[in-house]
């Protein structure tokens, strides 16, 4: 069972292994991200955090899940130290830099709840695995080169855990340096062209991806200090540095 | 013209949700491939299948707004669904490798990044979330309408 489709802006493919899955199974994951999407996309105008920008909506009034988000946003702030931040230059709101890798774990534990012990959810890039591939064995998970999208440049094996890329385009302002109060146009941010990490989760992967290329050259340092978490990281000429853990996954 | 791509992707978001991509295998040739595994064929409910005209699409050269170059893309279609979509000019563009200063990370091991052609499920990349590429794509969407 695989299946794509374009949601939130960007490709995201479900695969189920185990083989009494079916495709409501994979329509009830695709509801769920489409749900999440009317909630938090800053580009809809009657999102919940869009009404809340605008001032429509009160801190106190907003969802459970809201809060949740903005409760991580600021765990992670502090985790990075700064280098993570949903607050923009203009004081608004955008929490799609912690939303994508949120959404998957919750997607993947729905499966799970439902009883599935073999999948896999990629959205744009980011992806969470469980269990085995449709053969059986560890999710080959291939990636990309930053400098050529058809080319594959490492594979790693991973069972239950999540993988996340940052680039030097991602989506979004919330990836900036916070210590030189300078955005990525600016052009200082610009050596490192891509950073891969390795989680428990997608979420953990993800954050840590932003937050670890937001840092540039100094990311792969911070995050060789974390544990559970390992890093491939690229700059502009071709040259990657990994952390000390990251070969154990390569295949 | 900025506004009228955020209109094309607010467009494209309304309508994306049904559409679904059966990526074909493309393990011929001495690419890897940026989606690598087979499609079991698994037709969305036909309620929810949006029929695209079959044929290739090239969107246009749209440059990327932080100075990193032209992207590009091209769509086809078959059976009324997206079964590809290649990058034909792409951003990042690399260095010059004589610039690399090893000093500067003395501990933790290093290459230089080349080309697998292993066989893979899943593939992991910053390209298609960037605003270009959702920009490119949303409007390459609209032309298979």
């Amino acid at each position: 069972m695989h299946t794509t489709r374009i949601l939130m802006g960007m490709p995201i493919t479900v695969i189920l292994a185990d083989s009494y899955a079916t495709q409501k199974d994979c329509d009830a994951v695709f509801a769920y991200f489409q749900a999440i999407d009317n909630q938090f996309s800053t580009y809809k105008k009657e999102s919940e955090i869009s009404l809340f920008n605008k001032g429509e909506i009160q801190r106190k009034d907003l969802s459970k899940d809201m809060k949740l988000v903005f409760r991580l946003a600021n765990q992670t702030t502090k985790e990075t130290n700064g280098y993570f931040n949903i607050v923009k230059h203009d004081g608004s709101i955008d929490p799609s830099g912690l939303v994508k890798g949120w959404a998957i774990y919750n997607a993947c534990k729905l499966l799970a709840k439902k009883g599935f012990k073999n999948f896999s959810i990629d959205a744009g890039g980011d992806v969470q695995v469980a269990g085995k591939n449709e053969k059986g064995e560890e999710w080959r998970i291939g990636i990309r080169n930053p400098f050529n999208p058809k080319e594959i440049i490492k594979v790693v094996g991973l069972t239950t855990q999540g993988i996340a890329t940052s680039g030097t385009y991602v989506r979004g302002q919330h990836i900036y340096d916070p210590h030189q109060n300078s955005h990525l146009k600016g052009g200082r941010l610009e050596n490192v062209v891509s950073v891969t990490v390795i989680g428990k989760n997608v979420y953990e992967a993800d954050r840590f991806a932003t937050a670890v290329f937001a840092m540039q050259s100094n990311g792969i340092y911070f995050l060789e200090k974390q544990n559970g978490l390992e890093g491939y990281m690229i700059d502009k000429h071709g040259i990657a540095t990994m952390t000390s853990g990251f070969n154990t996954y390569v295949i | 013209m900025k506004k009228f791509l955020l209109i094309l992707i607010v467009l494209c978001l309304l309508t994306a949700g049904i559409v679904v991509w059966n990526k074909k295998e493309e393990m011929d040739g001495d690419d890897a491939p940026i989606v690598a595994k087979p499609t079991s064929s698994t037709p969305a409910p036909s309620s929810a299948a949006a029929q695209y005209k079959d044929g290739s699409y090239t969107s246009d050269v749209v440059q990327t707004d932080r100075g990193f170059g032209p992207l590009q893309i091209k769509l086809v279609v078959s059976g009324g669904k997206i079964s590809d979509v290649q990058f034909l000019q792409f951003p990042n563009k690399p260095g010059h490798t004589t610039e690399v200063s090893n000093a500067a990370l003395p501990l933790l091991k290093q290459e230089a990044i080349t080309a697998q052609s292993a066989q893979v499920d899943v593939v992991t990349g910053a390209t298609q979330t960037s605003e270009a590429f959702q920009q490119v794509l949303s409007a390459t969407l609209a032309m298979a309408k």
